[in-house]
């Protein structure tokens, strides 16, 4: 993927080249990394990885459909988790990432692939995404700006669970 | 009325300044239409049938005179001298220019307003009842808590793409006049007997073309939850609600595919995760809110007025309207008053001229402590003003065509834009109304007809909320022309009811008539004080039927 962005501790971006490559449909025949559906994730990992003795070559895409807590198992062994965003429309994802970051304990890479836009991004930043696949039309360079979002969130989100009236209290 | 702070204004500011961008980038053609649409949406802006239409939030339905002036400024500078107040305590603009909307919007920031999930996919404008905190049959003020969910569910970055609009709505009174039992989630609020707040919550209601009223799925649940249970319920909602069409798109359609008990088991297992962490409400920050809603200080009253006595003695025209147009206050010596936007044909049902929302600006603060409220029927409120001073506002009133007493009556007619503006509709709404309201103009007809509410919508949407009409009025399109289906029965309040259908469509020029005979049968039928709608139940469809499809007319 060449229109990857991704958090880092200087700020969001872009990665020159990122090995993963994104196969949902039938075996790809690229060579390197792949990020695989759930399901043939499943079928494809070797009883080790499975149990969790060793770590798995491929990563995992959650589809709308999936649940999130499926993952649960995993989280040892996974490389790298991604999301998909079938159309920017589809708002489910924004559900999975605020789940796996919150409550299911994943740490690593979490990437929005897919439909992926600027105006979107901020939003899919505070529900715990920190790797974002800009859609190949798009240009990366742009979409970084759409990460700065808004100053003020009153509610709370994966990166700051505190709602504002408890961050207000506390300021003072 | 809820006072902006810092943070309010960055956010509204912010939001202004991120729209402008989106909409320059979509003027340069960087963003497609349809890459612009949820955008556009998100924030008050939709593509109608001649020109973009832009809706501006009014917070549970309350606006101060500064704010109304501001709308006022915005119809004259933008519109074509009106604007449009809706059903959810909304307020919408007709004829807008995309590039002309940054400008709108920063005028309306500067008085703490803003069209923010007006529109699209997400968590809607939070509506109340019109009479909040001042009604007398009220239990508690809904507004701090109605405030506290405006501020939570705007730009809530997990809940922007919702499968389908999402409509909350609390009441707090005896008389629900929120409609609530018709919102994807609908909060019962009142207070225990040790004088805590608590929530009856509904969930799953809604109109369109697959009307659900809504059914409870958690009683009394401490204030405290407010946030973390809609929160809960959102979330299953997003991740489980269908997506594949957008008719069945709604939380009303899941909650029935998986019955209420399975939802609600969904909902608890989620809440479980959440409902004791941050989102746990403070009172500190129920508090802060509340201080914005403290009551004015009321100047006494006396106890017998005699003027006010005597006017209404001596003016039958004020009397009627005293009658019909105002309600009962907490405070002794105090009503609220409904101005009607309904004249008649004058006007269509909901506008406003700027020139009028200034004199109501300049009525508020003369007579009510400078607050405005929007009724779920489409009407203004000032909801505090002193007996002594109704003869003088009444006047003022009738001078502006906002006096017409007819609130609750058949001819207080809730319409949605219909064919006129909106792209969508089968039919016209607006004339209908007004041919309707022309046909019921004799005053002491209408009177005798007692409370009716006759809604119209232009098609299956239900915009206009026919279903919950006592009487309904649906526009259908037969073979490219407009007819029009009648239900009655509908109810709107805690005895909420789906009208039913009473049989095939009627022409335009038929409706009034066809109107007429309803009202005809009810006259004839009724025992007492028996309201329309109550005959209806206790003598069904029938009469009804045969008064307006007389037997020859049906076909064997
Ligand atoms: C451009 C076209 C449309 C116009 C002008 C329009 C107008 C309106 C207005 C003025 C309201 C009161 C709104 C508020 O303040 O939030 C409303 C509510 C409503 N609209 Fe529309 N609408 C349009 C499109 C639609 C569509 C596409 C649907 C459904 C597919 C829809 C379904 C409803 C329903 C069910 C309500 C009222 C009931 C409720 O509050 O849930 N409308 N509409
Ligand atoms: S009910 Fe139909 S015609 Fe009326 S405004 Fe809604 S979408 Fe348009």
């Amino acid at each position: 993927m060449n229109n990857l962005i991704r958090l880092t501790e200087h700020g969001p971006e872009r990665v020159g080249t990122d090995p993963w490559t994104l196969a949902l449909t039938e075996e790809p025949a690229a060579a390197g990394p792949r990020i695989l559906s759930l399901e043939a994730w499943l079928q494809r990992q070797p009883e080790a990885v499975l149990s969790g003795q060793a770590p798995s070559a491929d990563a995992v895409c959650l589809q709308p459909d999936d649940e999130a807590e499926q993952l649960q198992p995993y989280l040892a062994v996974l490389p790298l988790i991604a999301v998909l965003f079938p159309s920017f429309r589809d708002g489910r994802g924004y559900s999975q990432a605020y789940l796996l970051r919150t409550r299911i304990g994943w740490t690593g890479e979490l990437r929005a692939v897919g439909d992926v836009l600027r105006d979107q991004l901020s939003h899919m930043r505070q529900c715990g995404f920190d790797a974002f696949a800009i859609r190949e039309d798009k240009s990366a360079e742009d979409a970084i700006k759409g990460l700065g979002g808004m100053s003020v969130l009153y509610g709370r989100s994966a990166i700051e669970p505190r709602p504002l009236f408890r961050r207000r209290a506390s300021e003072c | 009325m809820y006072h902006y702070d810092e943070y309010d204004r960055a956010l509204v500011a912010e939001r202004v300044a991120q729209f402008r961008d989106q909409i320059s980038r979509r003027l340069s053609g960087e963003l497609s239409e349809e890459e612009f649409l949820p955008l556009r949406l998100q924030n008050g802006l939709y593509l109608q049938r001649h020109a973009y239409m832009l809706r501006v939030a009014i917070p549970y339905g309350t606006l101060s005179a500064d704010q109304l002036r501001a709308l006022a400024s915005v119809a004259r500078d933008f519109d074509r001298g009106y604007g449009h107040f809706t059903t959810r305590q909304n307020i919408q603009f007709n004829w807008i220019e995309l590039e002309q909307v940054g400008d709108i919007l920063a005028r309306l920031a500067a008085v703490d307003m803003h069209a923010i999930q007006t529109s699209g996919n997400c968590v809607r404008n939070i509506s109340t009842d019109a009479f909040a905190g001042v009604a007398a049959d009220e239990l508690l003020d809904p507004r701090p808590l109605a405030e506290i969910l405006r501020q939570w569910s705007t730009v809530n970055p997990e809940f922007l793409y919702l499968p389908r609009k999402f409509k909350i709505a609390l009441c707090s009174a005896s008389e629900d006049r929120a409609a609530v039992m018709m919102h994807d989630i609908g909060l019962y609020l009142y207070r225990d007997g040790a004088g805590e707040m608590l929530f009856d919550v509904m969930v799953g209601g809604g109109l369109g073309r697959t009307p659900i009223l809504s059914q409870p799925i958690r009683k009394a649940l401490p204030w405290q939850h407010l946030l973390s249970y809609v929160e809960a319920v959102l979330r299953v909602y997003n991740r489980h609600g269908r997506r594949d069409n957008k008719y069945k798109a709604r939380i009303k359609i899941l909650v029935k595919a998986l019955g209420i008990e399975a939802f609600a088991r969904e909902v608890e297992a989620e809440w479980e995760h959440i409902k004791d962490g941050p989102a746990e409400l403070t009172r500190a920050e129920y508090e802060r809110v509340a201080a914005s809603f403290q009551p004015p200080a009321y100047p006494p009253q006396p106890a017998v007025d005699l003027a006010f006595g005597s006017a209404l003695a001596r003016d039958a025209g004020f009397a009627r309207w005293v009658q019909r147009n105002t309600h009962a206050h907490k405070q002794p010596g105090y009503v609220s008053v409904t101005l009607s936007t309904k004249p008649g044909a004058a006007m269509p049902p909901g506008d406003v001229t700027a020139a009028q929302m200034e004199q109501i600006a300049q009525m508020a603060e003369r007579f009510g402590f400078g607050e405005i409220r929007i009724a779920h029927e489409q009407n203004l409120v000032l909801p505090d003003v002193a007996k002594t001073d109704l003869y003088a506002l009444w006047q003022q009133a009738c001078a502006f065509g906002l006096a017409t007493p007819n609130i609750g009556l058949l001819t207080d007619v809730i319409a949605c834009p219909g064919g006129d503006y909106c792209a969508l509709a089968n039919a016209k709404s607006i004339p209908v109304a007004q041919a309707i309201q022309q046909r019921f103009a004799d005053p002491e007809l209408l009177q005798d007809l007692g409370e009716i509410s006759l809604n119209i919508s232009g098609c299956m949407n239900a915009c206009g909320h026919h279903h919950i009409g006592n009487i309904g009025i649906l526009g259908v399109d037969k073979n490219g022309s407009e007819w029009y289906q009648l239900t009655i029965g509908g109810a709107q309040g805690k005895h909420s009811a789906l009208g039913k259908v009473i049989g095939p469509a009627f022409s335009a020029e038929d409706v009034p008539e066809v109107i007429a005979q309803l009202a005809e049968v009810y006259r004839a039928q009724r025992q007492g004080e028996e309201r329309f709608v109550d005959t209806v139940e206790r003598i069904g469809l029938a009469p009804f039927k045969a008064r307006v499809y007389p037997p020859q007319e049906t076909r064997a």
